[in-house]
């Protein structure tokens, strides 16, 4: 892959030409005393060395609330799809979310391809930033997912004094020709880029005990494990694991009419498997109506049938679920090394 | 947030469709039939559903009661449970609906024809069964057998009571019904439905099992088609879940790995015993 640098002071005019070219930028900004993707004004908002975001950049390819039809209710019924195209640039996102970002790509471009993420898909572009500061609660080294070699436009990671931009795409190419002053990376520089990525992987804190692709025969035995009754007895049913996750995409479709009656939208909003009436039907059969069964049903999607269906796990191990779960119970780390201990 | 109304073609967009007729079959359940507007079939299998659009109200899955050998236009039978369903119910004819579908996959015709069809309808089960019993009936000499067990908890919950009254009147079709709980006027057999499979003899090489009722069912009848002789692979049931999508995304439908909407709403029993979420 072709490598370029960007020297530091050269940066924010890189930013601020990209917010002046009229395309929308969203990087991770300070919320709080945390970081959140958000809207970038001029680059002295956006904080290429974050930690993790309390929201992964999921938002901008599946909006939390979107509107998937609009329809007329006159006498003659209109109904049209609604779909958004509008450029945005992602900047600073880090490898993890960029694996989550291919991981949905696979998941709305198999069979019955989802018009509306993949028109909105088409439009963003990628510019990571590698992870050199990781979530006390991430295990991304474990997972293979701290390091990106696709998916994005750009890539860049922190040397010191400068970038190094891994350039992943002839669109990301095209940006650094137009908006940012490069020059050609040596080989001590991308030495030292790799050094860099080597000390961030040492400061993961938590580790699986076995390598990713054992996770789906591992739960293969692990159906009736008391495991899932442990944890899960805890739970509080609120979906907060899964409104942070990069890669959960479940999602609930209602209408909604305007007051005069006449006009109306149908959309479609993020949905939780750990919510109790997620798989309620009419008539009143719920069919994961124990915790249990809701725990082992998200541990299973995340380790198990996605890993069959789309060939990818459904976690990148960013560690945002258990950051956000109050019971202290949601790494999927954590249980799939609980699993493993039962069944040494 | 800029958003753009394109020609693209959207999966979450529906068809539309009029109602041209409705009918009342039982205390709750209605059966109404669509016209689409733009195209003269639905282009369905037995055993398939539609997402019905009442725009305002929301969309639900219904499996198609027609047979596709019917044209011209579809039927729907749906009992008045939610709110989707709710808001069928009280729609008068002229009205307009949206369809997306059909979806799923229906009964393996392929595999049924020159059997004999051993039909296992609980309830409301009769809804998507009667669109296969059907299809049976309009090309009656491509299949062995048409065997109907049909069975309600009560006489007053029966559906399609017209049809039943017809299939029965029928030398080609054997249907035994049974009522968990008679009243006065019933004359019927009264038992759960797996009582009435000591009634017919099937011959288990040549015998396929199509299979719909209520959740609870299925473990009994299956067990009841296993002591019959039928392989696990000769066992048709279609299950019911929320399929809010139909299309594989919105994760509702799931058991275990398994989209129902996707890789069902019919399944061999080989492929359910599979699921632990399922038995």
């Amino acid at each position: 892959m072709e490598n370029k640098i960007i020297e530091k002071h050269n940066m924010a005019s890189f930013i601020n030409k990209l917010i002046n070219s009229d395309t929308k930028i969203i990087g991770p900004k300070r919320k709080d005393g945390k970081y959140a993707f958000d809207k970038i004004a001029d680059a002295s908002e956006l904080c290429l060395d974050y930690d993790t975001t309390l929201l992964p950049p999921k938002m901008y390819l599946l909006p939390p609330k979107e509107t998937l039809i609009t329809f007329k209710l006159e006498k003659e019924y209109k109904v049209e799809p609604v779909m958004e195209d509008k450029s945005v640039i992602l900047f600073g996102v880090h490898p993890h979310d960029i694996k989550a970002i291919e991981f949905l790509d696979a998941a709305f471009s198999a069979t019955n391809a989802d018009s509306n993420y993949l028109c909105r898909r088409e439009k963003i572009t990628i510019i990571g930033v590698d992870c050199l500061n990781p979530n006390p609660n991430a295990f991304c080294a474990s997972l293979g997912t701290a390091i990106a070699e696709t998916g994005f436009d750009l890539l860049l990671t922190d040397i010191g004094d400068s970038y190094v931009v891994t350039i992943g795409s002839s669109k990301g190419k095209g940006l650094l020709r137009e908006y940012a002053e490069t020059r050609e990376a040596s080989q001590a520089e991308l030495a030292q880029r790799d050094i860099e990525r080597q000390k961030a992987l040492a400061n993961y804190k938590v580790t699986l005990k076995m390598p990713p692709e054992e996770i789906p025969k591992l739960l293969d035995k692990s159906w009736d494990s008391p495991v899932f009754e442990e944890k899960s007895e805890k739970c509080l049913n609120c979906g907060s694991c899964v409104m942070v996750c990069p890669t959960c995409f479940c999602f609930d479709v209602q209408d909604d009419v305007a007051l005069n009656l006449k006009q109306g939208e149908r959309y479609r909003q993020w949905d939780a498997c750990m919510l109790t009436d997620f798989a309620l039907v009419a008539g009143g059969a719920n069919f994961r109506e124990d915790k249990k069964s809701r725990l082992r049903h998200r541990m299973y999607r995340k380790g198990k049938y996605s890993w069959e269906r789309y060939g990818k796990l459904d976690c990148v191990g960013c560690g945002r679920c258990a950051s956000a779960c109050l019971a202290e119970i949601a790494s999927p780390a954590e249980i799939f090394n609980l699993l493993k201990e039962e069944n040494k | 947030m800029i958003t753009q109304a394109i020609t693209q073609t959207s999966i979450y967009l529906p068809q539309l469709a009029e109602l041209i007729k409705v009918k009342s079959i039982a205390e709750r359940e209605k059966l109404f039939e669509f016209k689409l507007q733009d195209v003269e079939e639905l282009g369905h299998k037995p055993g398939q559903f539609v997402e019905i659009s009442l725009f305002g109200v929301g969309e639900m899955p219904v499996s198609v009661s027609s047979s596709p050998t019917r044209k011209g236009s579809f039927e729907l039978a749906a009992r008045n449970a939610g709110s989707v369903s709710n808001a069928l119910h009280n729609l008068t004819e002229g009205a307009t609906v949206g369809i997306r579908g059909p979806f799923g996959k229906g009964f393996p015709l392929e595999s049924l024809k020159g059997k004999d069809i051993l039909v296992v309808a609980g309830g409301i089960g009769l809804f998507p069964l009667r669109s296969l019993i059907n299809y049976i009936l309009d090309k009656r000499d491509e299949f062995g057998r048409l065997i109907i067990l049909s069975g309600c908890r009560t006489p007053r919950e029966r559906v399609f009571v017209n049809e039943l009254g017809q299939w029965q009147k029928r030398q080609d079709v054997e249907l035994l019904e049974t009522v968990d709980r008679g009243d006065e006027e019933w004359t019927g057999n009264v038992g759960m439905i797996t009582t009435l499979f000591s009634k017919v003899t099937v011959a288990p090489q040549n015998t396929f099992a199509t299979v719909v009722g209520p959740p609870v069912m299925y473990k009994f009848v299956v067990a009841e088609c296993k002591k019959k002789g039928l392989r696990d692979e000769q066992i048709l049931l279609s299950l019911e879940r929320r399929m809010k999508c139909g299309v594989g995304k919105c994760g509702h439908c799931q058991i275990n790995g398994v989209y129902v909407c996707q890789e069902g709403p019919v399944f061999t029993y080989t492929q359910i015993r599979e699921l632990k979420e399922a038995t």
